[in-house]
């Protein structure tokens, strides 16, 4: 989960009004945010539902509600720049959307640049997903000219300095040579052609969503006007970062204007930050808490969590994504009631109690199994390749396509590998050492995996051998009340004349037999083991 | 019965027989030599003997004498001085070098100088040869016996104590030859007779009893009018070979029965699923982080997924439902079809949920099953874990409920302090962060998500919206403590010692 950073000074600052520390921490974690660190620096853990928070202006605006310092939504006032900005057909095919505005008057420090910073790089990383679904751009206002032009090129006619070079690239070698071009290559692999956004000079600003221009897209501590950019492939996720972005700066007290953008004959105006209206029923609110919250309190909680009520309406900051149904207010009127202070219910609802019938079978193999002395292991269901050829056994197992690492890469195909590299990790210990497994085990069929339950016994003692793990099959079948039939076979894991395949009801179910000397080496276990291993779903069908 | 009686009808076999010589003989050698018992048997009997408190075993570290490999030789050959002095004596002169086809080098050697000092021989050197001859004092030194073959007439290993002067003279002497004697560190156990053991010995412990009872003497009835010996039942038995379920299953079924008592169904299901119905089925945007490969393993091949069911995930993703306004991007089928570990038991919630009617209302269903996050195996992270899993399916439950629940079972697994804090998941609204806190180690323990699936589940799924609980909880984090471990991976470790001896789970 995202964490932001910033100086205690700064938040108490945007506070405004001086806040007891020890409350402030626990109302910070109350509020669904993880304080991490909190003494000159504050570290806070901020759910990815609420990327308005990412920032020490979205944050303490959520907190200072839930404090009480102020209620209710905080108006922010949009002005009519005037401009407007021009949209090309071209960018269709690669990255058809932007969402811009100005923001004027602000006194940009080194403080201010690196919050600055740090809310584009939250918001490209988490809300953004990498700058795939939104990458943002903000440039000086006193180095571009307006109209700005958002346009696609084909990538060797985009010729530009880009940020942290000293020289000017092409669109191609950007990708090819730049460290934030090739980070982000894959982000325009295989387009024809390349968006940029130009100014009326015919300045290149920036090449969404790689980088923007050493000349005319960087702000520093003389900048004072600002224009932001958010560019993608959804107008309206794109609106939503925008105004994040715009009311942070207005935070900042910047004043935030308007402008035109041209999409064709469609004509947009961005940012809107007229609050968004939802309906929200008390007995909805009341039968999903369980609480009888009054209208005057579900409004006063709202309040809390920066929203209005208007009407039955709730009136939503311009800047929450994550409002989609009138649950998602629900959950804010719970935070501002206090998960601590809901009171726990245990509901009188009748229904009949049922374990699965296979669920218990298989208890009832690990108690047969317990009863017979053996101790149960437990492995993991991901496996190495090689144990392959320890058993001499080479079978095709499930492919995991993403694994960590080789050890690990295979679903597995028997357990008895399994029980084998037990026993060889403990060799150390005292023998006898009779052990099972009761796991799945994983096969392909075409494009299907196929899972099944078995269960398998390993006996590793001075006088293991094919007769000692036969009784514990032949037992277990008179405890089950079944007959079986069993026939030679051959199995290079088995010493030849000593391994054989069981059926009952005339399915094959099982193997039993003595393990290969060689396979015992391979495994470095100095001890005779012979074992069963019985598929217990195939079982479970024939009975 | 007077305590003296029932030792005695206590008393094993070879107690019996230990005692038989005790009065006369109270070292280990000595019992060894009169008792024909093996020294094993002797020490466990004199060991049972001390617990009854009959006798105190005194085991104390002694230097002793011991011959070397010419001392042994000597003895049964005579020492090389008294040798060389017989040979001059027999041959009246002799050549040096004929000695030494005689005598071995170093011994002639050795001899020559002790007899040279005190002057039983005489060693001329003419025409390069040297002639030894034997003298009078010679001769008479020939006819006594010297202290050191005194000495070594003793019987070895010899206590180091109590010598006489002349064998204290004897024992310096021979220690500064080669191999003759030297000393030896043994220990030397000896049973020192109690109160008890004296009281003890005065009884008579001939009277015969009956060690085991045999189906021979049943069928016979010879058992009736015979004594049987008591048993020693505070006596050391050896550890008997016990099967056992491993911890975590039995933690797991301890778990099961909670669930169960509760009135809640069992659900289970394939280990492999589709991303559909462990991501997309509970409304997880297909572009969000825990779809990435860093955070889930895939699988190869395929998912067959039934067309309807899609059709309306795809509807409430793209475009939500009446009151929803849904995620607002493009659904790929092709997304949904990838196979994957499942990567919570909520997958199972997801299936089960979307086989209801309304007329099946309310349900509960309960799973405990392994999931999967592709992480790194360390000390608090595996990759193969369990997931307690719980939905109530019922027009009427809420939030507290939901907190009800989770104390109720909470309150069975040991935990008195249940509290849910905010938190974030795709597919439930309001969510909540499951801790228990946990006294030994004062602190609270972050367990795992809950809350109330979102409309955009459940409408899709059951067709309705309903309110939903749903909770998924950690597993190992209450494992690990319970257990006195420290690691997550001790879990899989599969150490049979630890295994067998590890404490029963028992709430």
């Amino acid at each position: 989960m995202p964490v932001i950073e910033f100086e205690k000074k700064e938040l108490m600052k945007y506070l405004g009004k001086k806040t007891d520390e020890t409350e402030l921490k626990e109302k910070i974690s109350f509020l669904g945010t993880d304080l991490e660190k909190f003494d000159e620096t504050v570290k806070v853990e901020i759910f990815p539902n609420r990327p308005d928070m990412l920032s020490v202006q979205g944050f303490s605006r959520a907190l200072k509600t839930f404090l009480g310092i102020e209620k209710g939504i905080k108006e922010y006032n949009v002005k009519s720049s005037g401009r407007k900005i021009i949209i090309k057909d071209s960018v269709k095919e690669v990255r058809p959307f932007t969402a811009c505005a100005i923001v004027k008057n602000i006194k940009f420090d080194d403080e201010k640049i690196k919050e600055i910073m740090q809310m584009q790089e939250k918001l490209h990383i988490t809300y953004g997903r990498n700058r795939k679904k939104i990458a943002i751009g903000i440039y000086p206002m006193e180095k571009i000219k307006f109209p700005i032009t958002y346009e696609a090129r084909s990538p060797e006619k985009i010729m530009f300095v880009p940020l942290e070079s000293s020289r000017e690239m092409n669109g191609k070698e950007i990708l090819e040579k730049h460290p934030k071009g090739k980070d982000y290559a894959h982000l325009l692999k295989g387009k024809e052609k390349f968006p940029i956004f130009v100014d009326a000079n015919k300045q290149i600003l920036s090449m969404p969503p790689i980088i923007n221009s050493h000349t005319v897209g960087k702000i520093d501590s003389d900048t004072k006007d600002v224009f932001i950019e958010c560019s993608g492939f959804n107008l309206n996720y794109l609106k939503k970062a925008l105004n994040m972005i715009v009311c942070n700066l207005a935070d900042m007290n910047g004043e935030i204007y308007s402008l035109k953008l041209e999409y064709g004959n469609k004509k947009v105006i961005t940012p809107e930050l007229k609050p968004e209206k939802m309906k929200l029923e008390p007995d909805y609110i009341n039968k999903i808490l369980g609480l009888s919250l009054n209208k005057e309190t579900i409004k006063r909680l709202l309040e809390k969590m920066g929203y209005n009520i208007s009407n039955n309406d709730v009136l939503i900051p311009a800047y929450r994504t994550d409002i989609l149904h009138p649950i998602d207010l629900i959950e804010d009127i719970a935070i501002a009631y206090g998960y601590d202070n809901f009171e726990a219910e245990l509901p009188r609802i009748d229904t009949v109690a049922e374990e699965m019938k296979f669920e218990k079978f298989k208890r009832e193999i690990r108690d047969f199994m317990v009863g017979n002395k053996l101790i149960e292991v437990k492995n993991f269901q991901l496996v190495s390749e090689n144990r392959n050829e320890l058993t001499k056994c080479l079978i095709d197992k499930v492919k995991i396509k993403n694994p960590l690492s080789e050890e690990y890469s295979r679903l597995r195909g028997w357990l008895i590998p399994s029980l084998l590299k037990n026993l060889s990790e403990n060799t150390h210990n005292d023998y006898p050492q009779n052990i099972f497994e009761i796991g799945k085990i994983f096969k392909k069929k075409i494009d299907e995996i196929i899972e099944n339950d078995r269960v398998a016994v390993a006996l590793c003692n001075k006088k293991s051998n094919f007769t000692a793990v036969k009784q514990i099959f032949q037992s277990l079948m008179l405890d089950l009340d079944l007959k079986f039939e069993i026939n030679e076979t051959e199995h290079p894991s088995f010493i030849e004349g000593r391994v054989a395949r069981v059926s009952v009801n005339g399915k094959d179910v099982a193997y039993i037999g003595e393990i290969n000397p060689e396979v015992l080496q391979n495994y470095k276990i100095e001890m005779p083991v012979s074992v069963l291993e019985l598929n217990l779903s195939e079982l479970f069908e024939v009975m | 019965m007077a305590e003296i009686d029932k030792l005695v009808k206590k008393l094993h076999p070879l107690e019996r027989k230990v005692l038989k010589v005790l009065p006369k003989y109270k070292n280990l050698e000595e019992i060894k030599e009169h008792s024909e018992l093996k020294e094993v048997e002797i020490m466990r009997a004199l060991q049972w003997l001390q617990n009854k408190d009959v006798l105190k075993i005194k085991k104390d570290t002694e230097t002793k004498i011991v011959l070397g490999k010419n001392g042994e030789k000597y003895i049964k050959e005579g020492l090389p001085e008294k040798r060389l002095l017989e040979i001059l004596d027999k041959e009246k002169s002799m050549e040096l070098n004929d000695l030494f086809k005689k005598l071995e080098r170093n011994e002639v050697n050795i001899a020559i100088g002790l007899l040279r000092s005190k002057g039983a021989i005489e060693i001329n050197k003419a025409n390069k040869k040297t002639i030894l001859r034997i003298t009078n004092t010679g001769k008479t030194l020939l006819k006594k016996e010297t202290l050191e073959e005194n000495f070594l007439k003793n019987k070895f290993p010899l206590s180091n104590k109590n010598l006489t002067p002349q064998e204290r003279y004897a024992y310096g002497a021979l220690k500064k030859r080669k191999d003759i004697v030297k000393e030896k560190e043994s220990i030397t156990v000896n049973a020192e007779i109690s109160e008890t053991g004296k009281k003890l010995l005065k009884k008579d412990l001939k009277e015969d009893y009956v060690d085991e009872l045999t189906p021979e003497m049943l069928k016979k009835g010879s058992w009736k009018n015979k004594k049987f010996r008591a048993y020693d039942i505070e006596a050391q038995v050896p550890f008997k070979e016990y099967g056992k379920k491993h911890f975590q299953n039995q933690v797991i079924e301890y778990i099961k029965k909670i669930w169960l008592e509760l009135g809640f169904k069992e659900m289970q299901g394939s280990l492999v699923q589709s991303a559909f119905w462990d991501m997309d089925a509970l409304f997880v945007p297909q572009d969000h982080p825990a779809r990435e490969l860093q955070d889930t393993f895939y699988v190869e091949g395929k998912a067959k997924i039934d067309k309807k069911i899609m059709e309306k995930i795809k509807q409430v993703h793209e475009k939500g439902t009446e009151k929803s306004k849904g995620w607002d991007y493009n659904w790929s089928e092709k997304e949904a079809e990838k196979l994957l570990l499942r990567t919570h038991n909520t997958v199972l919630s997801a299936r089960t949920i979307a086989k209801l009617k309304k007329e099946d209302l309310p349900q509960k269903f309960f799973s405990v099953g392994r999931v999967f996050r592709n992480e790194v195996l360390d000390w608090k992270h595996l990759f193969e874990f369990y997931q307690v899993e719980g939905i109530v399916v019922s027009e009427n439950v809420n939030f507290r409920h939901l907190l009800g629940y989770l104390k109720e079972f909470y309150k069975k697994m040991g935990y008195d302090k249940v509290r849910i804090r905010p938190a974030y998941f795709p597919y439930t609204e309001p969510s909540a962060e499951v801790e228990v806190y946990d006294e030994n180690r004062k602190q609270w323990i972050e367990l795992g998500g809950s809350g109330i699936f979102r409309p955009e589940v459940t409408k899709p799924l059951l067709g309705f919206e309903c309110p939903v609980l749903a909770w998924g909880l950690g597993l190992e984090r209450i494992i690990v403590p319970y257990f006195n471990m420290k690691d997550l991976r001790e879990i899989n470790k599969n150490d049979l010692e630890q295994l067998k001896k590890i404490k029963r789970f028992m709430e």
